[in-house]
C-alpha cells in the first residue's frame, strides 16, 4: 500500500516536472537564444550581399566616370573595412563589438551613397543597362538589409525580455546563469539609410 | 508534501497563459486577406478584378505559387517597403516551407507601388526583374491614371518571369510535393501521450512494476528508469508541430499558408 503511494506520488513528481519544464519554460531560453543568433546571421548575410555588389557597381561605374576617383576609391576602402569586421553570434552581448561592426558599415553606407549621388551627372552610365540591374540589386539588399536589421531586434528584444520577466526569469537565474543580454543596434535608424537616389 | 506540486503547476498554467499574450503587435492596421485581389483603394473595374483574379488562381493552381494583388488607401505614414513587408507577413502568403509568395502592393494615394518577394522566389523573381516590370510595365500605365491596366500588365509581367523558371510547371501539378511530414506530425502528440499514460499505468500499477523491466530494486530501493523522452513528450509536441503548415487554401475561403518574405522585390514611386 505504501509502495504504491510512493508510485503515485513519483508519477505525480514526474507529470508536474515535465509539465512544468515543457510548458513555457525550460526550452524557451534557449530557443529565444539560437532564434535571436539566427536573426543575426541574417543581418550579418545580408551585409555582405551588399558588399558583393558593390565590385560590380564600381567597375560599371568607372567605365562611364573614371575621373571620380576619390569617390570610387572611398567606396572600395570603406567596403575593405566593412568586410573585416565581423561579429560571431557568441560575441553578441558585447556592445562594442557591434558598435564597430556598425559603424563600418555606415561608413561604407555613407560612401555609396555620394557614389550613387555623383552617378546623376552622368546619363549616358545613368541608362546603362547593366547599372540599372545593380542598382536595382543595391536597392533591394538596403531594403533586406531593414528588415532583416528589424527582425534581429525584434528577436533580441524578446530574448532579453525573456531574461528578465516572469516565468522565464526563473530558468534563467537557475539554469541558464551564462546567458547574458544580446546588445541592440545603438545607432538611430536615419544614420543607417543611405540617401535615396531617384532616377 | 502536497503542496510543492501544486505550486508547481500554478506556474506551469501561469507561463502557459503568459505565453498565450505574448502574440506579436503590428504597428499597422491591415485589411483581412479575403481573396486574391484586393482592391481597397477601389481603383480598378468590376472586370479586370475579375480577370486577375482568374489569372492568380491559374497560377496558384499550377504552381502553387501564392500572388496577390492589393490595393490601399493609405500607407498609414509607414513606407511602402515596410507596410508590403509587413502585409505580406501579416497575410502569410505562400506556403510555409516553401515561401512561395508574392504581394504586389498598390498604394495610389502616395503613388508608390511595390512587388514583395517571398524568400523561396527571390531567386526566381529577383529584384532586378521585379524593378523591370514595375518600370516598363506599371508606371506607364499609372502615370495615365490607368491603375486596372497597370495592374494586369504588371501581373501578367510576374507570371510569365515566375512560370518561365517552372519550365516543367505543368507536370508539377501531378507531381506535387506535399510535406510528407504532416501525418507523423499529426500523430506524435497522440503516440507521445499514449506513451505517458502507458508509463503512468505501469508506475502506479501494484507488483509487475520490477517485472517489466521499468524498475529496478536496488538495495531496497526502487529506481525508476524512464523511458526516453517519455516525461519530456509533451514540451517536444508543442515546440514541434506548432505552425502548421497548410496549403494555399483552395477548400473554402482562402487564406495564406505561413509564407514569409525577407524584403525581396522592387519599388516605384509616379
Amino acid at each position: 500500500m505504501r509502495a504504491t503511494v510512493m508510485r503515485v506520488r513519483a508519477a505525480l513528481a514526474i507529470m508536474v516536472i515535465g509539465l512544468t519544464l515543457s510548458a513555457c519554460g525550460y526550452n524557451t531560453i534557449p530557443t529565444l537564444q539560437e532564434q535571436a543568433k539566427a536573426r543575426w546571421s541574417d543581418v550579418q548575410n545580408q551585409y555582405q550581399r551588399r558588399a558583393d555588389l558593390i565590385p560590380n557597381l564600381v567597375a560599371t561605374v568607372q567605365g562611364y566616370a573614371a575621373q571620380e576617383k576619390t569617390v570610387l576609391t572611398a567606396v572600395v576602402e570603406a567596403r575593405a573595412k566593412a568586410t573585416q569586421v565581423k561579429v560571431s553570434v557568441d560575441d553578441l552581448t558585447d556592445p562594442a563589438k557591434l558598435k564597430a561592426f556598425q559603424d563600418a558599415q555606415n561608413q561604407l553606407s555613407g560612401a555609396l551613397g555620394r557614389l550613387l549621388a555623383v552617378t546623376e551627372n552622368y546619363p549616358d552610365l545613368k541608362s546603362n543597362a547593366n547599372f540599372l540591374a545593380l542598382q536595382s540589386q543595391l536597392e533591394g539588399t538596403e531594403n533586406r538589409i531593414a528588415v532583416a536589421r528589424r527582425d534581429y531586434i525584434e528577436a533580441v528584444r524578446v530574448y532579453n525580455t525573456s531574461l528578465r520577466t516572469f516565468p522565464t526569469v526563473i530558468w534563467a537565474k537557475f539554469f541558464f546563469t551564462d546567458a547574458k543580454p544580446m546588445a541592440e543596434f545603438t545607432a538611430n535608424e536615419g544614420a543607417e539609410k543611405p540617401p535615396v537616389v531617384k532616377f | 508534501m502536497r503542496d510543492a506540486p501544486l505550486r508547481v503547476g500554478v506556474t506551469a498554467i501561469a507561463a502557459a497563459i503568459f505565453c498565450a499574450l505574448s502574440t506579436l503587435a503590428f504597428a499597422f492596421s491591415f485589411p483581412p486577406l479575403t481573396g486574391r485581389v484586393i482592391d481597397q483603394a477601389n481603383v480598378m473595374t468590376a472586370q479586370s478584378r475579375a480577370n486577375v483574379e482568374a489569372k492568380l488562381k491559374d497560377l496558384e493552381d499550377k504552381s502553387s505559387i501564392q500572388l496577390v494583388v492589393a490595393t490601399v488607401k493609405s500607407l498609414q505614414g509607414g513606407d511602402i517597403e515596410t507596410f508590403a513587408n509587413e502585409l505580406f507577413r501579416f497575410w502569410k502568403l505562400g506556403e510555409a516551407k516553401k515561401n512561395n509568395g508574392v504581394l504586389f502592393l498598390v498604394a495610389p494615394a502616395e503613388h508608390k507601388v511595390r512587388i514583395e518577394v517571398g524568400y523561396g522566389l527571390e531567386g526566381t523573381l529577383t529584384d532586378a526583374l521585379s524593378s523591370v516590370i514595375i518600370q516598363s510595365a506599371v508606371l506607364p500605365r499609372f502615370k495615365a491614371n490607368d491603375y486596372s491596366g497597370g495592374i494586369e500588365r504588371g501581373v501578367d509581367g510576374i507570371i510569365s518571369v515566375l512560370s518561365g523558371d517552372t519550365a516543367d510547371w505543368q507536370r508539377k501539378v501531378a507531381v506535387r510535393q506535399d510535406d510528407t511530414g504532416s501525418i507523423f506530425n499529426l500523430l506524435l502528440p497522440i503516440l507521445l501521450f499514449c506513451v505517458f499514460v502507458f508509463v503512468f499505468r505501469y508506475m502506479v500499477s501494484p507488483g509487475n512494476g520490477s517485472s517489466s523491466g521499468r524498475y529496478v530494486k536496488r538495495n531496497g530501493r526502487t529506481v525508476f528508469i524512464p523511458f526516453p523522452g517519455g516525461s519530456w513528450g509533451g514540451g517536444s509536441g508543442s515546440s514541434g508541430w506548432g505552425g502548421g503548415s497548410s496549403g494555399g487554401g483552395f477548400d473554402g475561403g482562402f487564406s495564406g499558408g505561413g509564407g514569409s518574405s525577407g524584403g525581396g522585390g522592387a519599388s516605384g514611386g509616379w
